[in-house]
């Protein structure tokens, strides 16, 4: 294949990749690091330094929106990047020392969680409007809007959400990916904060977490340059797309067959690590 | 200063950020097209390239030569600043607000990126 040839490749690959991603709320490195290794033999190890680049520009792009318009709450993303950030530095140096195959398996499992994640969609159930006494005293509670009015919610577990923070950030910087949907376990389980805060309040999160660990993937030669350009493009500009016409999507149709194509990567995945072939 | 107009400010460096980071992209991803368009590219064995692509000094040293992949790093570099700058901006503003709790929660989140990017790169 010639550097033109991939670039292109590589470029619609990952196109079609953060459209989906931001259409579906996983985001798109879940997608962009299969496609590369299954589709194209692009080692785990480029693969995952891409994928954390275009992990970056997204969360980034889209946070501004959210941030805007008042859904995300800065107080707790910036509380919980202590624990993320720790995190990410802990994965990314242990991706430097783990086998691409045994990355690759992690990553298929990792896979399997998200498409559980995405056939389940967004859980209904109340949530409190009180915050208990650490919350209370971190001043996490806050409101969001809801039909043109603001909705207050309190917030609880802030220990059980900081530790699973932690193990999120982990993975993001062992794999590469914005973890979003752990990120939004801790929250809109463990903590109980309304899911659209928790959602929007990941992503606003997950730019910083992947700084954390980008200057480990750099120096490492984990990002690529003649890798990382189209997929950072390519991603950005079908997460823009996505973004647009997020609205008029039939949303729960497209998760459905989103979490197959991407249990059918996991298990891809999987079987090519297990028999050494990724 | 109050938390809306933080929040105003942060949603749009976030957005220039990521705006500045993709046009240096294009514009060394252009350059890099041009020059090796048809180059062999063949990335299944992971060999960590050169230090020029891999730490700062050596990336400035080859943008500065107007090499197409370190200007690709560069607006890499770019980008991985932009959350960064995010942070630094909250330390500014919860300071501002006289919010000392968040100040210092800011800073410590400044704190641990600083040590990441400047004790690898």
């Amino acid at each position: 294949m010639t550097a033109w040839e991939f670039t292109a490749v590589v470029w619609i690959l990952s196109f079609a990749a953060g459209f989906l991603g931001a259409l579906t709320g996983l985001g798109g490195g879940v997608v962009v690091v299969p496609a590369l290794t299954l589709a194209l033999g692009v080692n785990i190890k480029y693969a995952i330094g891409a994928s954390l680049v275009s992990v970056i520009a997204t969360s980034s792009g889209a946070a501004a929106a959210y941030v805007r318009e008042g859904f995300s709450n800065i107080r707790i993303g910036m509380f919980l990047e202590i624990a993320t950030t720790l995190g990410a530095i802990v994965g990314a140096l242990l991706a430097g020392r783990i086998g691409t195959h045994a990355l690759a398996i992690i990553f298929g499992l990792v896979l399997v969680q998200s498409a559980y994640h995405s056939f389940k969609g967004a859980p209904d159930d109340g949530h409190p409007v009180e915050s208990d006494a650490l919350a209370r005293h971190l001043r996490f509670g806050g409101s969001y809007p809801v039909n043109e009015k603001r909705q207050p919610y309190g917030v609880r577990n802030v220990r059980t959400g900081f530790g699973i923070m932690f193990g999120a950030g982990a993975l993001s910087g062992l794999l590469g990916i914005g973890s979003g949907a752990v990120k939004v376990i801790a929250m809109d389980r463990a903590m109980r904060i309304p899911f659209k805060v928790s959602t929007t309040t990941s992503n606003f999160m997950i730019g910083v977490t992947a700084a954390a660990s980008a200057g480990i993937y750099l120096s490492r030669g984990f990002i690529d340059p003649r890798v990382a350009m189209p997929v950072m493009l390519g991603v950005l500009c079908g997460a823009l797309l996505g973004a647009k016409v997020l609205v008029h999507a039939p949303v729960r149709t497209l998760r459905a067959v989103f979490a197959i194509v991407i249990l059918a990567l996991a298990i891809e995945m999987i079987v090519n690590g297990v028999m050494g072939r990724v | 200063m109050n938390d809306r107009r933080l929040e105003r400010i942060i949603g749009r460096l976030l957005q220039t950020g990521v705006l500045l980071a993709a046009a240096a992209v294009a514009a060394g991803g252009t350059l890099y097209l041009v020059q090796h368009h048809s180059d062999r590219v063949d990335y299944r064995a992971f060999v960590p390239g050169s230090q020029d692509m891999r730490t700062l000094p050596g990336i400035v040293r080859s943008a500065a030569h107007f090499n197409g992949e370190a200007l690709i790093q560069i607006g890499l570099l770019l980008l991985i600043a932009t959350p960064v700058a995010r942070v630094a901006m909250a330390i500014i503003g919860f300071a501002l607000e006289r919010d000392r709790l968040y100040t210092v929660v800011s800073l410590i989140v400044l704190l641990i990126l600083a040590f990441s990017l400047i004790h690898f790169t």
